[in-house]
């Protein structure tokens, strides 16, 4: 593409942007003036890398004002989905239209209404937390005075004013998250996309990362984020989609994905660890479904239709000579859906990763 | 939305979240934008002035008062001769840095969020352009300064000084491009070094920067004569100690236009392509 083409488009594409968003900009978010049509609506979305195909004919429909968490394990392509949707990645296949605009036609209209936090932290290290947010300031328009009353505005509202003169590569791990995303607010995006948002954080940074999400959705911006943390995207989604291998293998909200594996789920604890492997064997002969242990190895749990099946199948295990300490029964926890969906246990790590 | 999403509205977030956008920049504003960055980082990360100078410094001392003597039958008239090859040397060898900062930056993802930006997507580049003149700059007056110290007199004074350190910033500026694109396609900045010393060593010292071309093999000399290095360090002589022609000065030019006429689209197209 001769660069002086390119160039003169994406001015002309901004231009149109900025005009919408002067009608919308008191009383909504960058382009929800386009209603009408969903956040982000893909069809067919795909994305090879060689020989790996890392976003398989993913559909997708994010609507206005929600929180939407994409689920997954490790290089299920939630990265790669995220960034054909944020306009840094070009889908092999497929279509999308993301706040109304065409993703293939029109990127620089999708630009102007979406900002993008990465996995990794899209910072300069060596500039100050304030000196970050007054270069993007800068860069969205703000001028002189006005950029640095933004970035203060912001490190305010970020619990950053303290450390705002300090080099970013003395920030801890949640100053550095919560920064990026700050940088992603300098213009108020009508669509936010936050990749791994909390991934790396202790407990405590993430219940910080996930008040400041939910306080931005209910300021009227429209979530779509990535997580590997299935308790994450039960606490903050309104919708869920799981993805594995590049492939959506589910969509819903976390009630509705409980729902489809199944009505009931048996969880059992063991006297003897060291019964594990013999009990988790009898328990799925006896279940016929597959079955998962908690990461200490103390308890097992599967998929029950019914209490009468349930005794019976605890009844056959003490009489195979597994003791049992204790056992309940209720609805499956998101990471029992996602193991019967992905059928893979090592798939749905609650910590780790990178 | 999920029943956790009831709390209340902090009034900080409504004025985070409802910030009216100002106009669009003009592409000059992107690029200064960039061009402060480039500048901030001189504030912050002093110690790079420690690594541009101090490898030219050493060369200068070394080679003056080791060789000279050997090469030119004294320190002084060797100094006179080496000091506009070493401000060649230093600025090519400093032009690594704007491709290993750009490999930094699409290591940690930064280039991401510039390029989700409506910007003028140039303007990244005009900020790496104007920290690498800002270095040439300032390494190539501490290397003359020091030259005047050790006793180097450029004969054309003042003009041909401002003359020199233009050339001397175009030749910096033509080489930048190559490690640009290396920085566009190497993740590992180190790698983008180490891969820059390897084109730019053969370059440097098979040229007339150190030593009189006349004792070397034909085929070397041949190599040599046409080496841009050679041709820049030669124009830069003539241009701050005098009888530079006007050939002398376009040959000179010849490697940093072909460079940025064939590495800027280059440029632009691996950074857009996605
Ligand atoms: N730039 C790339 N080149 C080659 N393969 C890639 C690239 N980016 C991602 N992949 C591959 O695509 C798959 C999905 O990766 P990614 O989107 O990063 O997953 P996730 O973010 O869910 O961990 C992985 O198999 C990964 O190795
Ligand atoms: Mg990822």
């Amino acid at each position: 593409m001769p660069p002086g083409g390119l160039t003169g488009r994406v001015i002309r594409a901004n231009d149109t942007a900025i005009m919408t968003d002067t009608i919308a900009v008191t009383s909504l978010p960058a382009g929800v003036a386009s209603a009408g049509a969903p956040a982000v609506f893909a069809r067919g979305l795909t994305k090879r890398f060689g020989a790996v195909t890392a976003i398989d004919r993913v559909d997708l429909e994010v609507p206005h004002g929600t929180i939407f968490a994409i689920l997954g394990p490790n290089g299920a392509g939630k990265t790669t989905l995220m960034r054909m949707l944020a306009t840094l990645a070009r889908p092999d296949a497929g279509a999308a239209t993301v706040m109304g605009h065409d993703l293939l036609t029109a990127p620089g209209e999708v630009r102007g209404c979406i900002a993008m936090t990465g996995q990794f932290a899209s910072l300069d290290e060596d500039l100050t937390g304030r000196e970050n947010l007054v270069l993007l300031a800068r860069l969205w328009g703000f001028r002189g005075r006005a950029a640095w009353a933004r970035a203060d505005d912001l490190l305010a509202a970020f619990d950053l004013a303290d450390a705002a003169r300090r080099q970013v590569r003395t920030y801890s791990g949640g100053m550095r998250r919560r920064l990026d995303i700050a940088a992603s607010l300098v213009v108020t995006p009508g669509l936010l996309f936050l990749d791994e948002p909390t991934t790396g954080l202790d407990p405590k940074a993430r219940q910080g990362v996930w008040r400041m999400i939910r306080g931005l959705a209910s300021s009227g911006v429209t979530i779509l984020l990535t997580t590997q943390y299935l308790e994450e995207a039960d606490q903050l989604a309104a919708r869920i989609a799981v993805i594995d291998h590049g492939r959506k293998i589910a969509e819903g909200t976390s009630r509705e994905l409980k729902a489809a594996t199944g009505s009931g789920f048996l969880h059992v604890t063991l006297a003897d660890t060291g019964q594990l492997e013999a009990a988790r064997g009898q328990l799925a002969r006896l279940l016929g479904a597959p079955v998962q242990h908690s990461p200490e190895g103390g308890a097992l749990s599967g998929p029950v239709a019914s209490a009468v099946e349930a005794n019976r199948v605890l009844g056959a295990l003490t009489a195979a000579g597994i003791e049992i300490a204790g056992f309940s029964m209720g609805s499956p926890s998101l990471e029992e859906v996602f193991f019967a969906l992905t059928g893979n246990a090592e798939a749905a790590p609650e910590e780790g990763g990178r | 939305m999920s029943e956790r999403s009831n709390e209340p509205v902090s009034a900080a977030w409504v004025t985070i979240a409802r910030v009216a956008r100002p106009p669009r920049p003009s592409a000059l504003s992107n690029a200064l934008g960039f061009g402060w960055r480039a500048v901030l980082k001189f504030k912050h990360v002093p110690e790079q002035f420690f690594d541009i100078v101090m490898s030219p410094v050493m060369f200068t001392l070394l080679f003056t008062f080791v060789f000279g003597g050997a090469v030119a039958g004294s320190a002084s008239d060797y100094l006179q001769y080496l000091l506009p090859g070493i401000l060649v040397q230093t600025v090519v060898f400093n032009s690594v840095y704007s491709g290993m900062g750009l490999s930094t930056d699409l290591d940690k993802g930064l280039f991401d969020r510039f390029r989700s930006l409506p910007i003028w997507p140039l303007a990244p580049f005009a900020g790496l352009m104007v920290g690498d003149v800002l270095r040439h700059l300032i390494a190539g007056t501490l290397i003359l300064a020091i030259g005047l110290v050790l006793g180097y007199r450029p004969e054309n004074g003042v003009p041909g000084v401002v003359a020199g350190f233009a050339l001397l910033v175009a030749i910096g500026f033509g080489f930048g491009w190559i490690f640009i694109v290396l920085g566009l396609v190497i993740r590992t900045p180190t790698t983008v070094m180490t891969m820059g010393f390897t084109v730019l060593f053969p370059l440097v010292f098979a040229s007339n920067i150190m030593v009189y071309p006349t004792t070397m093999p034909a085929w070397l000399q041949a190599f040599v004569a046409v080496n841009p290095i050679s041709l820049t360090t030669t124009a830069l002589r003539g241009l701050m100690g005098g009888g530079a022609t006007l050939g002398e000065v376009a040959l000179a030019l010849i490697a940093p236009a072909v460079l940025t006429l064939l590495l800027a689209p280059l440029t632009l197209w691996l950074y857009l392509r996605r």
